[in-house]
């Protein structure tokens, strides 16, 4: 796993048939400020890959961008060979993507175990919702889930009642339970003590290989617990891509970071 | 584990425990009082009872629409005033012979009868048209707004606007619609003379059961995977969209079924008031109408029957004696239920049901340490 996680071209078929996405030169204006400009971005099926960066270097607007939630100015996203740049969210969502929100994003007036059959219910269309009866399989995935979160003894229990980690890991849950073959994990460790934090990166390290994860995240030791790829962005293009160590020791890499400290104090 | 979907449904907890519970004796012995009430009120009585009860149709529906679904709508009399006037229509064409036009026709002037007015000459369409004119309307309409993503304040904002456009409607074209004074004066529905005790008892039964049927449709639609992601919708539109599901129709599914709610209400109260005019649709009673649902629990379809059953009966008191100050009143009721009694009169029931009454009243008057 470990191997294939820094290694992501590895494996018995060819890289080509192994594209699941292509991110195609988008650039994203936002009255004239590019939060991305030109950016590309390739992910291979079952990876892990991690997406670093300054403040305001448009990771989250690149997962936006890719969700539908923000629309690309030029530029195409390319999500198993077909174009799904202008496709309607729900319709993007449906092809296999799903996505974290940055705050837990789960509903808090419906129950835990709610939270997770919505999210696992395979049809999706509003006729279908008056039809009574749940799937074997999707009751089965959802208690598999509720377990690997460690939420199974909290199921009745409203969302909204979690502790903040707790929403976090349900977050991941439903998102996992789409059945996704892309998961986009913006920030899953924000607001978790070191414990919760390791604990969420071997989640995350289980998920790789069903599903293919781009994670986004400033915390460096989290970042070496997930041992993936990493790529760097600034000031919305690529900077580099490489190995977490190799990361770690890149001078440009370092200049961008303590560029925007620098200019943060300054600010300050 | 149990894995139901249909837990927590909005009924379960102490309200359901006081005023459904395991057992149906309460809700059968209140619809059997219902049921007896022609003997045991006067006529005068009754027909109130019978109006307030087409009203808690189109509360109920708004149980759903505001309740569940998050949607408020300050423009149900729009298709409170469809159904009625789909009805009175027909009522008024029905007592004419051919080629006759109902009497503010000829006063105004108008020779010939307006063309969308020749369909309601059928019972069918007239009965049709009560539940499919609203219905239409509103899906049309709804589905035209919510596609562009316009919701909360703005679209209360423009469903107001909408009232207001309908009552000036309905008042400017005084030839074809009546004016300010509406349509009344009716004699007969298919056939039957109203007016009698025997139909007088019929209409009431009529809406009696029909309140009783949606109820318990409302009930099911509410408890089932529907009703869970509406909820869902209502909480976290954004969370919806990117789990794969397109909130529009959920949306537009709940907007229509309370306007066909509304029609049918407008249609039953037509019929036991024996007029409709643009004072029953336009920007005031439609806020009426919310504030009766806000007064009994905008999530309980029981508080939404007791709270249009309260506010009207407090309106017949307050405004045959005070006619000018009802207004005020019921705008005093309005901030007091917004700000002290966030769940309406159902809320304040569970409550009882879970802390006492004491202790809550204890809350209401001094506060609560949270």
């Amino acid at each position: 796993m470990t191997a294939q996680a820094t290694a992501p071209h590895i494996g018995t078929t060819a890289p080509a048939s192994n594209l699941l996405l292509a991110v195609d030169g988008v650039t994203v204006d936002f009255d004239g400020f590019k939060a991305l400009n030109g950016f590309s971005l390739t992910l291979d099926r079952g990876t892990l890959r991690v997406l670093i960066g300054p403040n305001g270097a448009g990771k989250s607007t690149l997962c936006d961008t890719i969700i539908g939630r923000v629309r690309a100015t030029s530029g195409r996203v390319i999500f198993k060979g077909q174009d799904i740049t202008h496709l309607p969210e729900h319709e993007i969502v449906r092809r296999g993507i799903c996505r974290k929100f940055q705050t837990p994003g789960v509903l808090p007036g419906l129950s835990v175990v709610d939270n997770l059959m919505i999210a696992a219910r395979r049809d999706r269309r509003w006729w279908s919702s008056f039809r009574h009866g749940v799937a074997a399989e999707e009751k089965a995935r959802v208690a598999d889930i509720l377990e690997t979160i460690g939420l199974a003894d909290r199921a009745a229990a409203p969302a909204g009642q979690l502790a903040h980690g707790e929403k976090q890991w349900l977050e991941i849950g439903m998102v996992v339970a789409t059945r996704a073959d892309l998961l986009l994990l913006d920030e899953p460790t924000a607001g978790m003590g070191p414990a919760e934090t390791s604990q969420t990166a071997a989640l995350i390290r289980r998920l790789v290989g069903q599903h293919t994860v781009l994670v986004i995240d400033h915390d460096m030791s989290f970042l070496e617990q997930l041992d993936a790829r990493v790529t760097v962005m600034h000031q919305g293009q690529f900077l580099k891509e490489g190995s977490v160590a190799a990361i770690r020791a890149d001078a440009d890499v370092a200049a961008v970071y303590l560029g925007r400290a620098k200019e943060d104090t300054h600010h300050d | 584990m149990d894995m139901s979907l249909r837990k927590n449904t909005p009924l379960s907890g102490p309200l359901a425990g006081i005023a459904f519970g395991r057992s149906l004796a309460v809700p059968l012995a209140v619809v059997a009082l219902g049921v007896l009430a022609p003997w045991l009120v006067s006529a005068y009585e009754l027909n109130l009872l019978a109006r307030f009860l087409a009203m808690a149709l189109l509360a109920m529906g708004l149980v759903l629409v505001w309740g569940q679904g998050g949607v408020l709508s300050l423009g149900q009399g729009v298709f409170f005033g469809l159904g009625g006037y789909a009805i009175a229509m027909h009522m008024k064409l029905a007592a004419l012979a051919d080629g006759d036009l109902p009497d503010f026709m000829v006063w105004s002037g108008l020779d010939a009868l307006p063309w969308w007015w020749v369909p309601f000459k059928s019972p069918l369409v007239a009965i049709l048209g009560v539940v499919l004119v609203p219905g239409a309307v509103a899906a049309l309409f709804s589905w035209a707004v919510f596609r562009r993503r316009v919701g909360g304040v703005y679209f209360a904002l423009i469903t107001q606007a909408l009232a207001l456009a309908f009552a000036t409607l309905l008042i400017s074209q005084q030839p074809s619609t009546g004016g300010f004074n509406g349509l009344t004066d009716f004699q007969t529905l298919m056939g039957v003379e109203l007016g009698t005790p025997a139909a007088a008892h019929g209409l009431y039964w009529l809406t009696l059961a029909l309140v009783v049927g949606v109820f318990v449709a409302l009930r099911a639609l509410m408890a089932s995977r529907y009703g869970l992601l509406l909820r869902a919708i209502r909480d976290g539109e954004n969370r919806i969209r990117f789990l794969g599901y397109d909130p529009t129709p959920f949306k537009v599914v709940a907007f229509t079924i309370g306007a066909v709610l509304a029609g049918l209400a407008g249609a039953l109260f037509t019929l036991h008031a024996g007029v409709v005019s643009p004072a029953l649709v336009g920007v005031v009673p439609s806020i009426e109408m919310v504030i009766w649902v806000a007064v009994g629990g905008r999530n309980s379809l029981a508080g939404a029957i007791a709270g249009t059953l309260a506010v009207n009966l407090a309106k017949d008191g307050v405004s045959s004696a005070f006619p000018d100050l009802w207004l005020y009143a019921l705008g005093l009721v309005f901030v007091l239920v917004v700000t002290l009694l966030p769940g309406g009169l159902a809320g304040l029931v569970a409550d009882a049901g879970a802390a006492g009454l004491g202790k809550r009243l204890k809350t209401l008057i001094i506060g609560e340490a949270k």
